[in-house]
């Protein structure tokens, strides 16, 4: 199971391991991470589980559906790097990927 | 927090697991035991009729927490266990096993229910109705060899269900007995599209339609019409709504209202009670005026005031409610209550294609909004509601007017 960092907005840093073929959203609920609030549990409706990837890891993370783009567009906070964590599969290739989280989900 | 506290939860769903992480998270130190009549771990329950029944979810995948986070939580699970009977006054839950549990602090996150029809035939087998995971695990033995299947209800269930038995392969015909699709919840142009996007699928929706019997020779074969004709069903699902489960509340006594009624802050009319999720009827504060919601978001958001309550604060529920639907490729989402609507506006063409918004307006202010494929109206939308945007319809309408200039 690769080890994902999570990284609230405050600075605290979780390691957890994250089962492959979950998502980072999962990852982020089964370690009681409270900066991921994922309102609709996944379902890529309700834009609270977003997340900024390190990018050394984005093409690990994959590509962004047009659903996603369309609801990442509408949140002031999107950087470059942004991604809806429930729309990231966690795969073998993500071992130490660092995961930021942002402001209004603290 | 004293460690010899004990917290009973009954009940093991959205808001039952929302509820036991934010007691930790306060500072909780008692125990947390959960009472739920189902064999399973919190699983989630909006893929039920939708991605879990089309069978692109694996049962693994539906679980809200990994079984390690329990662990963590210090959460004990008593499973298939029914509470037969709360006694208020001395704190005691009576279970289906003969033993009794005492409790300093309850929550009561008992849900609803599948709401039953009264006609003949419901006993037969291969007709379900959609709730629980085990209810879609005997839909999906059922599909596996059904050519027919016959829905009665075009609610959003209804609805959901039919789309993912025809990806199985299973012909579906959807009984309504009204003369609109979801006519007690969306306007009727909304009504409209989804009458259009399942005509297009190839479901067969029969509006004005009363099922009167379900007949066969222990499967069911048939469901016979009010009006006389018979359609062929090698399976049939009834979803036509749900009762929230307030019996244990009222049987103890506590208020009970259309659910359990709770303030803002999710307690009960005991001081050692609260409730949360699907059972509650609470008073919503943005909206000044109480609602009993169906809804994951509503389960989630009220379970933190609970916990909080049980804890000694006061963190007052306060959301606009929202909800989504999922149906072939088209994803649904709305925000706010639309009861009261004085106006529709349609932003975009509700009559081809598969993406438009319905805003409802009472006068010139925004109530809600009904998003098909426009994630950014919904988010938008939000945000107007929230702000008492006023708007003229003909504004709203024009697409050319982006809806970020209305933000205030």
């Amino acid at each position: 199971m690769p080890v994902i960092n999570y990284i609230e907005f405050d600075g605290s840093k979780y390691s957890v391991e994250v089962a492959e073929g979950t998502n980072l959203m999962q990852g982020a609920l089964d370690n009681m991470i409270e900066g991921i609030i994922a309102e609709c549990g996944g379902c890529c409706v309700c834009c609270t589980c977003h997340c900024m990837i390190d990018p050394q890891w984005k093409d690990a993370a994959g590509s962004i559906t047009s659903g996603e783009d369309e609801l990442l567009e509408m949140l002031s906070e999107r950087q470059d790097n942004s991604r809806l964590s429930c729309q990231v599969t966690v795969t073998a290739s993500m071992e130490g990927m660092v995961v930021r989280l942002p402001e209004s989900q603290y | 927090m004293s460690t010899d506290n004990r917290a009973v939860v009954i009940g093991a769903s959205h808001a039952a697991v929302q509820l036991m992480i934010s007691l930790r998270q306060h500072g909780w130190e008692g125990s947390i035991t959960v009472v739920s009549d189902e064999d399973h771990q919190p699983y989630q329950r909006p893929p039920l009729s939708k991605a879990y029944l089309a069978g692109t979810v694996s049962t693994e995948q539906m679980a809200l927490r990994a079984p390690a986070a329990y662990e963590k939580l210090g959460v004990r699970f008593m499973l298939s266990t029914r509470v037969t009977g709360l006694d208020a006054e001395s704190k005691t839950l009576h279970l289906d096993n003969g033993e009794t549990l005492s409790f300093d602090k309850l929550a009561l996150c008992t849900g609803a229910r599948a709401r039953p029809l009264p006609i003949p035939g419901t006993d037969l087998s291969a007709v379900h109705y959609l709730r629980t995971l085990d209810d879609v695990k005997g839909i999906q033995a059922s599909a596996s060899t059904a050519k027919t299947a016959v829905i009665i209800g075009g609610g959003y269930i209804g609805l959901e269900t039919a789309a993912s038995l025809s990806k199985l392969g299973v012909k579906v015909t959807v009984l309504e007995t009204e003369s609109r699709l979801l006519k007690r919840v969306a306007s009727p142009q909304v009504s409209e599209f989804y009458l259009r996007l399942h005509t297009e699928e190839g479901i067969d929706i029969r509006l004005n339609t009363q099922a009167a019997e379900l007949t066969g020779d222990r499967t069911v074969a048939q469901v016979i019409c009010a009006d006389g004709s018979a359609i062929d069903a090698d399976m049939a699902i009834i979803g036509i709504g749900v009762i929230a489960n307030t019996e244990l509340a009222a049987e103890a006594g506590l208020a009970i209202d259309n659910g359990i009624l709770v303030n803002e802050f999710a307690q009960t009319s005991h001081p050692d009670i609260v409730a949360a999720g699907d059972c509650t009827n609470h008073p919503n504060p943005l909206l000044k005026r109480n609602l009993r919601l169906e809804s994951v978001p509503n389960a989630s958001e009220q379970a933190k005031a609970a916990a909080a309550s049980i804890c000694g604060i006061e963190k007052a529920y306060a959301e606009l409610p929202w909800f989504w639907s999922d149906q072939f490729d088209v994803k649904l989402q709305i925000v706010g209550m639309n009861q009261g609507y004085t106006d529709v506006v349609v932003r975009g063409d509700n009559k081809k294609g598969r993406s438009f918004s319905v805003f409802y307006l009472n006068e010139s202010t925004i109530l809600a909004a009904d998003c098909i494929n426009r994630p950014k109206d919904f988010m938008l939308a939000k945000k107007l509601i929230l702000q008492g945007v006023k708007s003229d319809p003909e504004t709203l309408a024009n697409e050319s007017i982006e809806l970020m200039t209305l933000i205030q």
